[in-house]
């Protein structure tokens, strides 16, 4: 499975939810195909995607959040997983893809690719909804149903380390962030 | 628990007046009352962490939704948050206020609190963020308001040492 089609299944879903990437290949794969001004790509601070997911979801409870995150950075701060737990936001959707690598920096192997079981953790921390997914229409099942559903839920997507060629992409990281914010005071606006 | 209350409520007031609806914290001694403050008050969302660093992202988050926020840590905590101080709220230009109990000064007995004393101000400095101190009871209303209208209008993240001359009486 890789990453791409699991974004390609999910693209359409995501047109009236906030959605939060981490950085590299994640960030530039979901840009490929087609930026939309309720997309933020943390391209850094790695880790904080899903705090910042949490923090989105806690202050807007009627607007569903995605966290696109990844084994490398959800492994930098798996606390997190214990904060959403403990708050267990309604509308807050997390996603991990494994791809059991540090791809965007050269491919080097990750703890998940020595057995730490990230839907388990996730489980231990809390998580009300975890679960592995390993086709690509499992994935958008999987996510649709969350993003429907009322609870916090956290899907482990194993897929293959690969990515695309670059990851730098024509938008500016404060240009995303100043939009990205607009967009959401347009919302509360109507 | 000689952590002082009339000064603990002081600075919540002041941090409801400026507007700010949710705290991120991690409990140490002389945030005890402020947190139990924030708990209580439905006004407020209190968000308990695991680790400091995870506020810096919970605040951004808060700050793209239209809330204003601030994170209530340690100077550990602060030590412990940096990479996300530099490569999100620096590098995205996000208004982050910081309340930091300065431990490890002058009087600090807790000899594990003594090195991070030593360096939170050259750190401080060293990563460009502007901070001043709440160190009397009359000025910390002021001075919490003009913290908050400077991270606003800079977007950067702005810090308050809580020092032990307003926190601990003893």
């Amino acid at each position: 499975m890789l990453r791409l089609d699991c974004l390609r299944a999910i693209y359409p879903e995501l047109e009236n939810c906030l959605v939060v990437t981490i950085m590299g290949a994640t960030a530039a794969e979901l840009h490929s195909l087609g930026h939309r001004p309720n997309f933020f790509y943390l391209q850094h601070a790695m880790g904080l995607a899903s705090s910042t997911g949490l923090g989105l979801s806690l202050c807007l409870p009627d607007q569903k959040v995605v966290v696109f995150d990844g084994d490398g950075s959800l492994l930098m701060n798996l606390g997190s997983l214990s904060t959403m737990a403990r708050y267990r936001p309604k509308n807050l959707v997390h996603v991990v893809f494994d791809n059991e690598s540090l791809l965007s920096v050269g491919g080097f192997p990750t703890a998940t690719s020595t057995g730490t079981d990230l839907e388990g953790i996730a489980r231990a921390a809390g998580i009300p909804t975890v679960l592995t997914v390993r086709a690509v229409e499992d994935f958008r099942a999987a996510a649709k149903r969350a993003l429907e559903g009322t609870q916090l839920t956290t899907i482990i997507a194993k897929v293959e380390a690969r990515g695309p060629a670059g990851y730098v992409t024509d938008l500016s990281l404060v240009e995303n962030r100043f939009q990205f914010r607009r967009y959401i005071q347009s919302l509360k606006r109507q | 628990m000689p952590v002082s209350l009339t000064s603990s409520k002081v600075i919540f007031n002041a941090l409801k007046q400026c507007d700010i609806r949710l705290l991120s914290a991690l409990p140490e001694t002389w945030l005890v009352h402020l947190i139990r403050m924030a708990e209580e008050d439905p006004e407020v969302t209190l968000v308990r962490l695991a680790k400091e660093e995870e506020g810096v992202g919970i605040s951004a988050g808060a700050h793209f939704a239209g809330v204003k926020s601030a994170m209530l840590m340690q100077n550990h905590g602060f030590l412990a948050s940096i990479n996300g101080i530099v490569s999100f709220a620096h590098l995205y230009k996000i208004p982050l206020l910081m309340l930091i109990s300065y431990r490890g000064t002058f009087g600090e007995r807790d000899p594990w609190q003594t090195q991070g004393g030593n360096v939170t101000e050259a750190l401080l400095r060293g990563m460009g963020i502007p901070y001043s101190f709440l160190d009397e009871i009359e000025t910390v209303e002021r001075r919490i308001r003009h913290a908050q209208t400077l991270a606003e209008s800079s977007l950067q993240p702005v810090t308050l040492l809580l020092t032990r001359n307003l926190m601990w009486e003893e």
